[in-house]
């Protein structure tokens, strides 16, 4: 009897089972088939098809096979490793065979799931059992490492999803950094008025949370801070963030805001970005009056201090003892170690100026929903008046669904929230003004709790819905600032020409515009419209594919508050069971540099993403990290005289795996 | 008869330089003269195929091959002298790779004959003849050896024990493997004659290159006028040093020229072209595309300069050429 441990490649015991996975893999392939074939393969002592392979019986049959056949290396060919890899090397392990003399083949989602031919999935199936079968028996025993897991936590993103994840997790004794891109916590969430379908004052709600972050011993608050890299890996990451200069002083300043009534400039001249430029601010500001924390910023590029030098400087007499504005403020680049990271970085919404056919830029009576949102408000830019640029109160409202959603040459996406924000604004508007309200939907979408009741309430109320999408927004004809919006009504089957004195144009939402940079920073996946990937859509909705990282909120994709929050709070339990476990365990899947072998040439040492190669200039060699190592194969693939390698990925391994594909059955 | 051992030398396709390379052994040739029996080295002596023929099977202790496979003559040659010898060497990088003659794989022999008797720029052939395989000239019926497509190593067409690598074999290698081969001292079949490290472990520049080296041109080493002392690479001359095997003691770099590989790769590389340019695109200092292509178009002739010596020993081992 060889000693398998050891790697006799030669005399090994080798295992094979093919997964019906029920009617998944059996229904395409012929799974009875593939086990006979892999029967006939060299070194394969049993060759078996089960229904379920995942199952207790399934694990099993692993089990006892591996004590009757004295089994040492064993196949399961089923359904993707990420979902069931840890349970077949599990019942591996169990049978007292190293875990890591197994390999999985995905016969599912590359075979069954993508080939509707029988007889052709079929012989792929054979030929990925064939290079299963052929890599196993090079495998080597390796151990997983375990490393603890620091019990910080990073959150990005200082939106609902942030706020409550934050809280959720220190309120849990965790240390918690929020790092915030703008002066102030509270996302788009801050900006609207009243919140659907139950009509609760969004700041009311809001606030308490927001001021509760700042106030939490176990949260550190980074606002008007952007995180600029990330290296490490689950449990031990460390993260620098840039912190920019508000030039007032965050830890003297009270937010009484004297410095802004003392201002050289007796009336702001700046578009104020809160309200979308709808009312102006001065160089030294607060986004809102409850923007947390109560900081005032200056903005460099209006203050006539930054521009000339020579201002009064009222506002620092204003601040008088306290000193709390230091124009000599620099950016601060801060590093911090956190064990997990929750990225909350939310949406952007669409920009209306790319559909030109909406009049959105050209008609100033064409407005976006988040701007009504700031005219209702009674912190925006009218004092929550409802009324037109030119002061009016408008009389007849049309609101237009779908603007840069559903549509193939904007977003192919549903936003998912329009529909119901829409029906709240119609109520509001209607409330607020008394006006006719028109309503332009190309299908109502209102699967929430409460959502369909909350349109029959709003149809009763006097709305009046048409079925049909706006093909033209156009002044009438009296040049009287009124706009025609013109749609076919597909449920009257004519065509409906609206004249209105406000058009709400109900924009999508949009990943942000640089998802990508921090899809990078972070090392996670984005979709094709930048939204960021979860690990499994059903079944880990918070995770991603980077372990240690979460995502929560419309970042993923567009969603509503209670949902946002609900994921939130999925992320940070997520986080939380992570610390809570205290160490990880590492898959062993890591490169290393045979030093007898390395000639010193460093073609290696900043190939590596994670940094995890180091020169040794004494000995003249490159050495990994083993720690940081991710295991991504990079060093292995650059390495010019094949002295780094990697576990679980050989090139013995490899290049049986390609010989078995390649092989003829 | 002589109780020394019996030490063969043969050349394939090859330029002469390894049969130089044992003249070059210098006072040392000597001494391995007098340690052994040499009774077949058509270069130097005068022995012919049927002297081979006619000895015992495995009665020659030691053959040196040298040069790639391309003829009919040299698969038959190889063939023969595997019988008679205990042990094959192949001895520099065409025996072992297919060298300089195996870059023919990258055209069809039709195109090859066509560039040497009639269209290069010294040929005078007004009636474009070609070579026949037969012909018969004043009654007498001449033959030539048949020229393969492919230019094969010498372990594609017969068993090989050992390989003594370099373009050609330095003295200090080819010594060394004497008198391994004279004392027994011989490393597992299989094994290449020399250290298995790439040729930076030894390289007297070696210190000189930066940890991180981004390269946003590649010169030729006639575009540039090179510092004695600095790594090569990062000059941005195309050092095939970190690619290749080392044990030459960096021969072309001590004389300012940058390696081009002819030791072939480490043991464990297959292919030496697609590791050397793994490590060369790992060095443009660029991620736009076309930066990148406008870094790596200065790179003359890609597969000449990546796969100089190991064309036919590497995994694809020739270009695909339509088959008529």
């Amino acid at each position: 009897m060889p000693t398998p441990e050891h790697g006799d490649a030669n005399a090994v015991r080798i295992g094979v089972y093919i997964c019906h996975c029920g009617t998944n893999i059996a229904g395409t392939v012929d799974v009875h088939a593939v086990a006979e074939h892999a029967g006939t393969l060299p070194g394969v002592v049993v060759a078996r098809e089960y229904k379920y392979m995942c199952s207790d019986p399934g694990q099993e049959l692993i089990k006892a096979d591996i004590r009757e056949h004295r089994l040492d290396r064993i196949v399961v060919a089923s359904c993707s490793p990420h979902l069931h890899e840890k349970t077949f090397r599990g019942a591996v392990a169990d049978g007292g065979v190293n875990p890591f003399h197994f390999q999985m083949v995905n016969i599912r989602e590359h075979v069954s799931w993508v080939h509707p031919d029988k007889r052709a999935g079929t012989e792929k199936a054979d030929a990925l059992v064939r290079a299963a079968v052929s890599r196993v028996r090079h495998h080597k025993p390796l151990e997983t490492r375990r490393v603890p897991v620091r019990s910080d936590v990073l959150v990005v993103g200082g939106g609902i999803a942030g706020i409550h994840a934050a809280l959720t997790l220190a309120d849990a004794g965790k240390h918690v950094t929020l790092v915030e891109r703008e002066p102030t916590i509270g996302g788009h969430m801050a900006m609207f008025d009243k919140t659907f379908p139950t009509l609760d004052c969004a700041a009311c709600i809001l606030t308490p949370k927001m001021t509760a972050v700042k106030a939490h011993p176990n949260i550190t608050l980074w606002a008007y801070a952007e995180v600029q890299a990330v290296s490490g890996y689950v449990g031990n990451f460390t993260v620098t963030v840039k912190r920019k200069p508000r030039y007032v002083r965050d830890d003297v300043c009270v937010g009484c805001q004297e410095c802004i009534d003392a201002c050289v400039y007796k009336v702001g001249k700046e578009p104020d970005a809160f309200n979308l430029g709808m009312s102006k601010r001065k160089p030294i500001y607060l986004p809102f009056p409850q923007a947390v924390p109560q900081v005032v910023t200056i903005d460099p590029e209006s203050c006539i201090e930054f521009k000339s030098g020579k201002c009064k400087k009222t506002c620092v007499e204003a601040c008088a003892d306290r000193h709390a504005i230091d124009f000599t403020q620099q950016e601060r680049i801060e590093t911090i170690e956190v064990g997990t990271i929750l990225l909350t970085t939310g949406f952007k919404v669409f920009d209306a100026k790319r559909l030109p056919s909406y009049g959105y830029g050209t008609y100033p009576n064409v407005y976006t929903a988040l701007e009504v949102e700031r005219l209702l408000n009674a912190s925006g830019p009218t004092a929550g008046e409802m009324v037109l640029r030119d002061g009016r109160t408008p009389r007849t409202v049309g609101i237009i669904h779908c603007i840069g959603s559903r549509d193939e040459h904007t977003n192919k996406h549903c936003s998912r929230v329009c529909c119901m924000y829409a029906l709240k604004l119609a109520h509001l508007v209607q409330e607020r003004t008394g006006a006719e309200v028109y309503d332009f939907y190309i299908d109502m979408r209102t699967p929430g709790k409460g959502f369909e009741e909350f349109y029959n309430r709003v149809a009763e109320e006097g709305v009046h819905f048409i079925r049909g999408k706006v093909a033209d927004v156009y002044p009438t004809a009296e040049q009287d600032g009124r706009l025609i919006l013109q749609a076919e009504d597909t449920l009257l089957g004519n065509v409906r020409r609206i004249p209105v004195d406000m058009v709400i144009l109900a924009v999508g939402l949009e990943a942000q515009a640089d998802a990508e940079d921090v899809r990078r920073t972070f090392n996670i996946t984005c979709g094709t419209g930048g939204w960021f990937t979860e690990r499994h859509p059903k079944l880990a909705p918070v995770a991603t594919f980077t372990d240690g990282v979460w995502i929560a909120g419309a970042c993923q994709g567009p969603k509503d508050i209670p949902d946002t929050v609900a994921q939130a709070g999925a992320a940070a339990g997520e986080a939380l069971a992570l610390i809570n476990a205290g160490h990880i365990e590492l898959e062993p899947n890591t490169a290393y540099i045979v030093a007898a072998d390395c000639s010193g040439c460093k073609t290696c040492v900043p190939m590596c993403p994670y940094k995890a190669i180091g020169f040794d200039a004494e000995q003249g060699k490159a050495a990994i990290n083993e720690v940081l190592c991710k295991g991504c194969g990079t060093c292995v693939s650059v390495c010019p005289s094949g002295s780094a390698r990697q576990n679980l990925f050989e090139d013995d391994e490899i290049y049986a795996e390609i010989g078995g594909v390649l092989a003829h059955a | 008869m002589t109780a020394k051992p019996k030490i063969a030398f043969y050349w394939c396709a090859s330029c002469g330089g390894c049969e130089e390379a044992v003249v070059d052994l210098a006072e040392q040739v000597l001494d391995v003269v007098a340690a052994v029996d040499i009774v077949f080295w058509p270069c130097a002596m005068d022995f012919k195929r049927h002297d081979v023929e006619a000895m015992a099977d495995g009665s020659i202790a030691a053959t040196f091959v040298n040069g790639a496979v391309r003829t009919t003559e040299q698969e038959e040659m190889a063939h023969l002298l595997r019988r008679k010898s205990r042990v094959l060497v192949a001895f520099g990088a065409c025996s072992q790779l297919g060298g300089i003659p195996g870059l023919a794989n990258l055209s069809d022999t039709a195109s090859v004959l066509a560039t040497a008797y009639r269209t290069s720029p010294s040929t005078v052939n007004p009636d474009g003849v070609l070579p026949q395989r037969h012909t018969v000239d004043g009654g007498h019926a001449l033959g030539l050896p048949g020229l393969y497509e492919t230019v094969r190593t010498l372990d594609q067409v017969t068993d090989v024990d050992y390989y003594l690598p370099g373009c050609a074999p330095t003295p200090k290698l080819i010594a060394a493997a004497v008198q391994a081969l004279l004392t027994g001292a011989l490393p597992a079949k299989g094994s290449v004659l020399a250290p298995d490290i790439a040729l930076c472990d030894e390289c007297a520049r070696k210190a000189s290159k930066p940890d991180a080296l981004a390269l946003a041109a590649f010169k030729r080493p006639s575009e540039v006028v090179l510092n004695e002392e600095e790594c090569l690479l990062a000059q941005g001359v195309l050092c095939m040093g970190p690619a290749t095997r080392g044990g030459c003691e960096a021969a072309c770099v001590q004389g300012n020229m940058p390696c081009t590989g002819c030791s072939g790769p480490t043991s464990r590389v297959r292919d030496q072209g697609a590791k050397a340019l793994s490590g060369f695109a790992s060095l443009v200092a660029s991620n736009d595309a076309a930066e990148i292509e406008r870094i790596t178009g200065a790179i003359a002739d890609p597969v000449g300069t990546l796969y100089r010596y190991a064309l036919p020993a590497s995994l694809l081992r020739r270009r695909r050429v339509a088959v008529s």
